[in-house]
């Protein structure tokens, strides 16, 4: 079998001048491109697949996986990469891979006119193999995509947990939204961090725009709350609502934590331990000035 | 008893834990929940769903949403084909934990929810049904 699949792939050595110039010419019909610059880029990706396919001492032809189609992996990710990037759909992406059928196709039939049975296998083996190098693309693409998002998700889990200084020494970490691991770990470290440059003594941890807190949350907090007093400052958690101390106690868990109700609690909580106080002011002084 | 809806969902990720949080708390909304007895079963749905992500290998989760005539509740379903569950008395122990939860997933669930039951054997996968009423 492996002798079939070596022949189209010999079959693109010898006719691959003709090739390219068909491919090109089915690319630039079936997506439609009109910008020169793209057709020259399109142009060069093509003509760097095709080399690879004949240069690749490539013996089989049913799994792209193996090492010696690295190669001609490469250059399907870097198209990828490019369209993801640029912002190019799916089936325009995979469409440069897929075009190569009507040509591949046509020089086949060139080839084993008068063998009618041997064209149908060898055309199946062509179309297997340009299947799988065209859904190997949309995957490069899907990849590219899911890490623009990750990415996304990142720089959105930096922007959303920021350390606040209420006080001289008095920090506050308003946690908003889900907990989920990942972002309780960037809460901690930002956290821990500000106990280092700051010196703070006391630090405020608000959950008011926490919606759930279950047992994962927990660990997360008393980890973080742990961690914090080994660096010689306090927690306060703050805005535990009714319904969260209610859960709370149903599910039997222990936060060893002095909490107060709201943050202006915790505020004040945190001032009284850094003997500051605050006074309302004379009336008459007020006027004064 | 007539069943006013009923839906399945997937659990395969954390990011799906998330996702069964939000439609459970619609749900219970919807069912006429009391902020307190939504929080409640919401707290539930996420232990359990978070187990069945994290130790049950991933599965689905059923919500429905039940009437027996005077009180109206949600009835949550989760399956999952992973290693199941050898001691379930030990499982719901609070404090034990084969991971590095706190252990107290299970028991807490269990004390969110108006009625709860967990089947589970070696190999057999792990069925876990809880129901809350308004």
């Amino acid at each position: 079998m492996s002798e079939h699949r070596h022949v189209i792939l010999s079959l693109i050595d010898r006719h691959h001048q003709q090739l390219l110039a068909e491919w090109l010419a089915c690319q630039k019909r079936d997506a439609r491109i009109a910008d020169p610059q793209r057709e020259k880029e399109i142009a060069g990706l093509a003509g760097r697949f095709l080399d690879q396919l004949r240069r690749g001492a490539i013996a089989q032809a049913d799994d792209i996986q193996m090492a010696e189609w690295q190669p001609v992996r490469e250059v399907l990710e870097d198209l990828s990469r490019d369209r993801a990037i640029q912002g190019f759909s799916p089936s325009e992406t995979a469409i440069f891979v897929f075009s190569l059928k009507e040509p591949l196709f046509a020089l086949l039939r060139r080839e084993f006119a008068i063998d009618a049975d041997r064209l149908a296998r060898e055309t199946w083996t062509a179309s297997r193999l340009i299947d799988r190098l065209g859904l190997y693309t949309i995957e490069s693409y899907a990849r590219v995509r899911e890490e623009v998002i990750t990415r996304q998700q990142q720089e959105l889990l930096e922007l959303s947990t920021p350390v606040v200084e209420l006080w001289d020494g008095i920090l506050a970490l308003p946690l908003i939204g889900t907990l989920d691991s990942a972002r309780t770990q960037i809460v901690m470290e930002s956290l821990l961090q500000r106990i280092v440059t700051s010196g703070a003594e006391i630090a405020i941890i608000d959950i008011t725009g926490v919606p759930t807190v279950d047992t994962l949350v927990a660990q997360h907090l008393i980890k973080t709350i742990s961690a914090a007093r080994l660096m010689g400052a306090d927690c306060i958690l703050s805005g535990i609502r009714p319904q969260i101390a209610q859960t709370i106690v149903h599910l039997g868990l222990e936060l060893n934590v002095v909490s107060k109700a709201t943050m202006a609690d915790a505020l004040a909580l945190a001032l009284r331990r850094a003997n500051k106080t605050i006074i309302d002011r004379e009336p008459s002084a007020a006027t004064r000035t | 008893m007539p069943t006013e809806s009923d839906e399945t969902m997937p659990l395969r990720t954390s990011d799906d834990v998330v996702r069964v949080r939000q439609a459970v708390r619609a749900r219970a909304v919807s069912a006429g929940f009391s902020l307190v007895d939504q929080t409640k079963l919401v707290t539930a749905a996420s232990e359990v769903g978070r187990n069945t992500v994290d130790y049950g290998g991933g599965g689905t989760l059923r919500i429905e949403v039940v009437s027996n005539g005077r009180r109206r509740g949600v009835r949550l379903t989760f399956t999952d084909q992973g290693p199941g569950i050898a001691d379930l008395t030990l499982a719901m122990k609070d404090g034990y934990t084969s991971g590095s939860g706190l252990g107290l997933g299970l028991g807490g669930a269990k004390r969110l929810s108006n009625e709860f039951d967990i089947r589970s054997a070696p190999g057999q996968g792990t069925i876990v049904t809880l129901a809350r009423w308004t």
